[in-house]
């Protein structure tokens, strides 16, 4: 019998657990032990459990939190923020976990605040969320109600406000600071780290932001133990993972497995294989923004240092199928037209090379590129390089590109040869 | 100071600085855009990338910005490293997918900093083919052009104009390659220092929309150094001109002074001169004369009994020096309103007598607490309104230092101080465009801000006088005042005329003199009205009632009025018998007026540029302005009008100064305290040949082609060494004789680099201008104990006091027409109980009667005039005749309802 600890209470009707379930189902339990330790017990607890962040970057969760200055003399008020921006292309985990099981999510919330001795708390939620926004509302008023969210809570003297704020929409707010400007008021682009959000971040204050996957993993590992939680995994990194996959396969869905679970077991167990008169190209492992891993790295097992090897990333663990009735350079089209437009405008190469590079291989679908068309697109990976660009999303949506040039050269070729798509 | 290497060579660094104001100030050529050295590092256009190495060994690098990295000991740079070169072009070539092709017609062509670094990256060949992104320009009023598709999205422009200078009404909209900078609609920017946009934007986004109107290159303009004449700030400016016209004013560098910004009085003010309405020719008898007519007059003039002068607070030392040696010191007056005048003098004892000194504007910006007592920064002297915005940053950014966050990393140290502002305590008798930076508003009559500077002196030093009857709410916010002032490393106490109060000017003087008691060294600054307020101020002239009664008297046959307006400064129903009773009225000025329609002889008098001279600043500095062209005609400095042997008996009785620099040397001789002057500018033997024209100056031989083809020898400048031509002798210039600033691959004013001994400091050299006064050490002085009782609303009267206004209040930029544009409709401003109480509204006519003067105003109510106070615009044409403070009644205009409030 397979733990499942983040999708043991989801529904089959696919409506929320609502408080009184998820009390039933020790619902809680893992708030009321951690109020009994003392915050940086809960740390320790964490760290142990070599828990990776779930949003995509796999920083270890525990060691994020070590550098949140603590002690009567550290800034006040402390702030945990919610990552709930989930906008990556292909990647719908965080709305699972949010719609179908938001206690788990809230509990997992104050844990971690407690740890870090966090005052007030905000889910950044994307707009477009409504039901996870509408779902979250009742969750937060039964749990105040309660007396798991507010002031004193369980009689521990801890308290902590929890607020829900719906984004007012654009991809780059998934940025952890360019989230923290957004939710200032400002406009959405990044930070310069130093000074990291630990010291200064919300309203200059210390703050940690942690995905939503990342943070209802918490009541488990207190609920549990560490040993337990790296118990759950097939390697290094503890717990299970959320994977999902999207693309012409038998049965897109999401799954709670083992972190470590190889590629062609969930593309072939879980998601049941390619449709009929369809054969596996390649797939993106981790959402828009890695790079394309193909036949060869099916065996790869689903962890931050194994797909990092094989040359992509782990992301977010939502994979992304084409096919090989797709075309390519169309896939790859539709994600930089995304990310062009998604680019926040602050730093040159992002801003101006995304748009260059859209326009391109838009003209190849329209078979009208050129040959200098692809040293242009093979720049440009270059280009928009960590350290060249002000933060991480231009390199990550170069990802797709430049393991697209690597794999599929042929058909890139192809488009500017024939001067059409061939695939039309 | 640390070591660093650049391309493996050790050089001394300042740690505690950014890469790339250590590379800039140690001279290397390295590309950047949104870096400035006021605004800090963002990190957002990637434009100043070079290659760091790990160590010796390390032959890969990395790439990095410059302007986020420290300077730290032992870091390893290349700015050469072929990747970093390669880099650099391709962030160009980001930008120059969309840029327009518009250098042609770009008015920053051969001034744009992104021609300079396009080619500096060595970028050229083009190879997007795909269409460029357009936008549709906004109107943003008079003053400035629009033209977004040029824009690199730099975001200095926001940066500057939000967070510098405290604007709203500029934003970034949009994302991506489409970010648009602009308003939200169209309109006027509301911001006074908007025009600084045209210097901080990189490209041609933002241009001078006066320069447009009679546009030329920067390459084609004849330019000299120059100071504003707007208002006691004394900005130093560079202004150019071409085919005799002055085309456009830009900021010259002082350190001290203005920095890297101007107002939009002083940018855009310069207009005047070119207004239709100048005086260009001699008048005689309202005739158009002659040089030989006029000066045969003139003589007789002299000759025709006793002469008296009266001196302008507007114009130069040396041309208010002439006319007073002219018609003898006796017989010297002040061209300003007596209880002006009074203030003015009052001002100038507190600060050469006493122990408090006054500051520059650079050092007013690194104060870190300040009380405003009585003054209107904003509309009265901007650029230091623009300084304290930054004041009040300084204590807040301690805690950028405890998180080892270093000041210069700009976003971060704005995110960790929030909203939170060093001490800024503003007391004034209406809201002002600094109240949102203040710690503390107090809104009251000029009577109860006396009154509570006093306490918050005698609450730093009970020697001072106590104020009786002081409120338990005035009381608290004086101790406040107090504790922030004592805790601070530079307090800073700001006062001026603008209230017409002595008993303001005093107590502010009183707190700052309690602070030096008390141990801490006290910064006082005062807001003299005019360029050279404090400068006549020093020649010691009588005041203006005194010489209306030796001419009422008869003791004076002839009065000389320099360069002023007189019905300004005074009751038409004081001026105009003054000059009847004149046997002989002359009048030299730049424009006509209604002092110049009274003159039997009109001379006309040089303008900033077209002449030279000395001005002397709020803060005492002596700085020294030069002739930017030699005008038509008969136009000449005042100076020389009045000695330089135009009338051959006057000048054998000077002294017969030919020249600037003789003139200057009588000024020192005759005047010790203005003897300072002489050093505010070398003298003409002091330095080789400086040229007005830059070495691509063209047209230079077929300008005047039309008039004759022979080509004229370019003018001599015998005042100076500025040479009316492309000619200059090889040396380092002097500061104060810069007439623009260019370096080789540096054709925009970011040229001011090279001429910093480090970025963002002071010119190499020196920063331009003399202080002619400091604080004396163990001086002799005694608390002033007139303080005035509290103020009591009338049910009656109200007290009219004036208010100022930006482009309104200075008599000639308001004759400049972009800046005439932005003249708000004059308004009474009301308490608003106090109107309603009297059954008015705001919109409607009123009836003002003051004294014998009646007139009708539109009306304003508000919350922050103090009850039982009228705010009048001070100095709009309809009520120059008034002097003020004054007791007045006010009524609605609809029939048969009085003006009576019943309290």
């Amino acid at each position: 019998m397979k733990e499942r600890p983040l999708t043991r209470n989801f529904r089959p009707d696919h409506e929320a657990v609502r408080l009184t379930a998820y009390e039933a189902a020790d619902g809680y339990q893992g708030l009321r032990k951690a109020l009994t330790m003392q915050p940086q017990e809960v740390t320790e607890m964490v760290k142990r459990s070599n828990l990776r962040g779930r949003g995509g970057a796999g920083f270890p969760t525990a060691m994020k939190w070590s550098f949140v200055p603590m002690g009567t003399d550290a800034p006040r008020p402390k702030y945990l923020v919610c990552n709930a921006d989930e906008m990556e292309p292909g990647t719908f985990k965080d709305r699972a976990l949010m719609e179908l099981d938001p206690h788990q999510l809230i509990e997992g919330m104050v844990i971690s605040a407690y740890a870090i001795q966090a005052g007030i708390g905000y889910i950044f939620l994307r707009g477009e969320y409504h039901c996870s926004a509408q779902r979250l509302k009742v969750a937060l008023s039964e749990a105040i109600q309660q007396g798991y969210l507010g002031r004193n809570i369980l009689g521990s003297q801890y308290s902590f406000e929890l607020r829900l704020h719906v984004s007012a929409g654009r991809y780059i707010c998934g940025e952890e600071t360019a989230l923290l400007n957004a939710l200032e008021g400002k406009r959405a682009h990044p930070r310069t780290k130093p000074p990291f959000p630990q010291v200064s971040g919300l309203w200059g204050k210390p703050t940690i932001v942690q995905n939503v996957e990342t943070l209802c993993n918490i009541p488990h590992i207190v609920n549990r133990g560490p040993e337990w939680f790296r118990g759950l995994s097939r390697s290094e990194d503890g717990g299970t993972k959320l994977y999902g996959v999207s693309g012409k396969v038998n049965r897109p869905g999401l799954w709670e497995l083992p972190l470590g679970t190889t590629m062609r077991e969930i593309l072939e167990e879980h998601a049941g294989g390619m449709r009929d008169g369809l054969q596996f190209r390649g797939l993106l492992p981790g959402g828009a923004s890695t790079d394309f891993l193909v036949e060869e790295h099916l065996d790869t097992p689903m962890d931050y240092a194994q797909v990092q090897k094989a040359g992509s990333r782990l992301g977010t663990g939502t994979m992304v199928v084409l096919d090989d009735k797709t075309c390519p350079v169309g896939m790859v089209w539709n994600l930089e037209h995304f990310f062009a437009q998604e680019s926040c405008g602050w730093c040159t190469p992002c801003w101006s090379g995304l748009a260059w590079t859209e326009k391109i291989l838009l003209a190849m679908e329209q078979g009208t590129a050129v040959p200098q068309d692809l040293e242009t697109l093979r720049f440009q990976t270059k280009f928009l390089a960590p350290g060249s660009t002000f933060c991480a999303f231009a390199p990550g949506a170069v990802e797709p590109l430049q393991s697209a040039l690597k794999y599929f050269d042929g058909d890139f070729r192809r488009h500017i040869a024939e001067q059409r798509c061939p695939w039309r | 100071m640390g070591t660093i290497y650049i391309e493996r060579e050790a050089r001394q660094a300042d740690s505690r600085q950014n890469l790339l104001h250590v590379l800039l100030s140690l001279g290397y050529d390295l590309p950047y855009f949104c870096w400035h050295p006021a605004l800090g590092s963002v990190g957002a256009c990637r434009q100043c990338a070079v290659k760091q190495f790990r160590d010796e060994q390390d032959t890969t690098g990395k790439i990095i910005m410059a302007c986020m990295t420290p300077a730290a000991d032992g870091v390893r740079v290349s700015i050469k490293d072929p990747e970093a070169a390669q880099f650099r072009a391709s962030v160009i070539q980001g930008l120059m997918q969309n840029h327009p092709h518009d250098c042609p017609v770009c008015d920053e062509g051969g001034e744009c900093h992104l021609q300079d670094m396009t080619v500096m990256t060595g970028h050229c060949a083009r190879h997007y083919t795909f269409s460029k992104r357009t936008f549709r320009n906004q109107y943003l009023g008079p003053l400035i052009n629009h033209e977004m598709n040029r824009c690199i999205q730099c975001q200095r422009c926001v940066r500057y104009y939000r967070e510098y200078a405290g604007g709203h009404d500029l934003n970034a909209f949009r994302l991506r390659d489409i970010v648009y900078f602009g308003r939200f609609e169209d309109g006027v920017l509301e911001n006074e220092f908007s025009g600084n946009l045209v210097e901080i934007c990189p490209t041609g986004v933002f241009t001078d929309a006066t320069l447009k109107q009679h546009y030329t290159r920067k390459w084609d303009l004849q330019m000299a150094p120059s100071v504003c004449v707007h208002c006691a700030a004394g900005c130093n400016i560079n202004a150019g001109e071409r085919y005799g016209q002055l085309r456009r004013v830009i900021n010259r560098y002082n350190h001290e002074v203005n920095g890297y910004f101007l107002c939009d009085r002083g940018r855009f003010g310069y207009e005047f001169a070119n207004s239709g309405e100048r005086v260009r020719e001699c008048m005689v008898d309202g005739e158009p004369a002659d040089l030989t007519r006029a000066t045969f007059r003139l003589e007789t003039i002299l000759g025709d009994g006793n002469c008296i002068g009266i001196g302008s607070p507007r114009a130069s030392i040396e041309s208010n020096f002439a006319l007073r040696q002219l018609v003898g010191p006796d017989h010297f007056y002040a061209g300003v309103n007596d209880g002006e005048w009074a203030l003015n003098l009052a001002m100038l004892e507190i600060l050469k007598n006493g122990p408090a000194r006054s500051p520059s504007l650079d050092q007013i910006e690194h104060c870190d607490a300040v009380f405003v007592l009585g003054e209107d920064a904003t509309n009265v002297l901007p650029l230091m309104a623009l300084r304290l915005r930054q004041s009040v940053r300084q204590q807040p950014m301690e805690k950028a230092k405890d998180l080892n966050i270093p000041l210069w990393l700009d976003q971060p140290v704005r995110e960790l101080v929030q909203e939170e502002k060093g001490p800024l305590f503003i007391a004034a008798p209406y809201a002002t465009k600094l109240d949102d930076v203040a710690t503390k508003l107090v809104h009251a009559a000029p009577d109860e801000l006396a009154r509570l500077g006093f306490a918050v002196a005698h609450a730093i030093d009970d020697n001072a006088p106590p104020v009786t009857d002081l409120s338990t709410e005035f009381g608290a916010i004086a101790d406040r005042i107090a504790a922030a002032l004592q805790s601070a490393k530079s307090p800073l106490i700001i006062s001026g005329p603008s209230c017409r109060s002595a008993a303001i000017v005093q107590a502010a003087a009183q707190v700052a003199w309690a602070l030096c008691k008390k141990g801490k060294p006290a910064n006082l600054s005062f807001c003299f009205s005019e360029c050279n307020s404090a400068g006549l101020g020093l020649m010691g002239p009588r005041p203006l009632s005194q010489a209306f009664q030796a001419m009422q008297g008869a003791e004076a046959d002839t009065v000389i009025v320099l360069e002023n307006d007189l019905y300004r400064r005074a009751p038409s129903d004081e001026v105009t018998p003054f000059f009847e009773a004149a046997r002989h009225v002359v009048v030299l000025d730049h424009l006509r007026n209604a002092t110049t329609a009274k003159a039997e002889v009109t001379l006309p008098a040089g303008t900033f540029a077209e002449s030279d001279g000395t001005l002397v600043n709020h803060e005492f500095r002596a700085q020294r302005f030069f002739q930017a062209f030699v005008p038509s005609g008969d136009v000449r400095a005042s100076w020389r009008w009045l000695g330089a042997g135009l009338i051959p008996n006057v000048a054998r009785a000077q002294g017969n100064w030919q020249t600037l620099d003789e003139i200057v040397a009588g000024v020192a001789k005759e005047l010790p305290v203005l003897a300072g002057i002489e050093h505010a500018a070398p003298s003409k033997s002091e330095s080789g040949k400086v040229a007005r024209e830059p070495n691509r100056y063209s047209g230079r031989t077929s300008m005047l082609a039309n008039l004759s083809v022979h080509e004229p020898k370019p003018p001599e400048d015998a005042d100076s060494a500025l040479a009316f031509s492309m000619e200059s002798e090889p040396q380092p210039v002097s500061p104060a004789l810069i007439p623009f600033f260019w370096s080789p691959g540096w054709n925009s004013i970011q040229s001011v680099n090279k001429f910093q001994s480090e970025v963002g400091g002071p010119l190499r050299g020196g920063d331009p201008g003399v202080r002619l006064i400091e604080p004396i050490e163990n001086a002799e002085w005694k608390y002033f104990s007139s303080i005035p009782p509290p103020f009591r609303a009338d049910p009656d009267e109200w007290l009219f006091i004036p208010s100022f206004h930006i482009f309104t209040s200075e008599e000639l930029s308001r004759r400049a027409p972009a800046i005439s544009q932005l003249v708000p409709h004059p308004l009474l401003a009301l308490n608003v109980t106090d109107g309603t109480r009297m059954g008015m509204k705001s919109g409607e006519l009123v009836k003002v009667s003051i004294g014998r003067s009646k007139f009708e105003l539109e009306l304003s109510l508000r919350l922050d005039v103090p009850r039982g106070v009228a705010v009048l615009p001070a100095d709009t044409p309809l009520l120059n005749s008034l002097t003020l403070p004054v007791r007045g009644k006010v009524a609605p205009t609809a029939a048969g309802v009085q003006g009576v409030v019943t309290a």
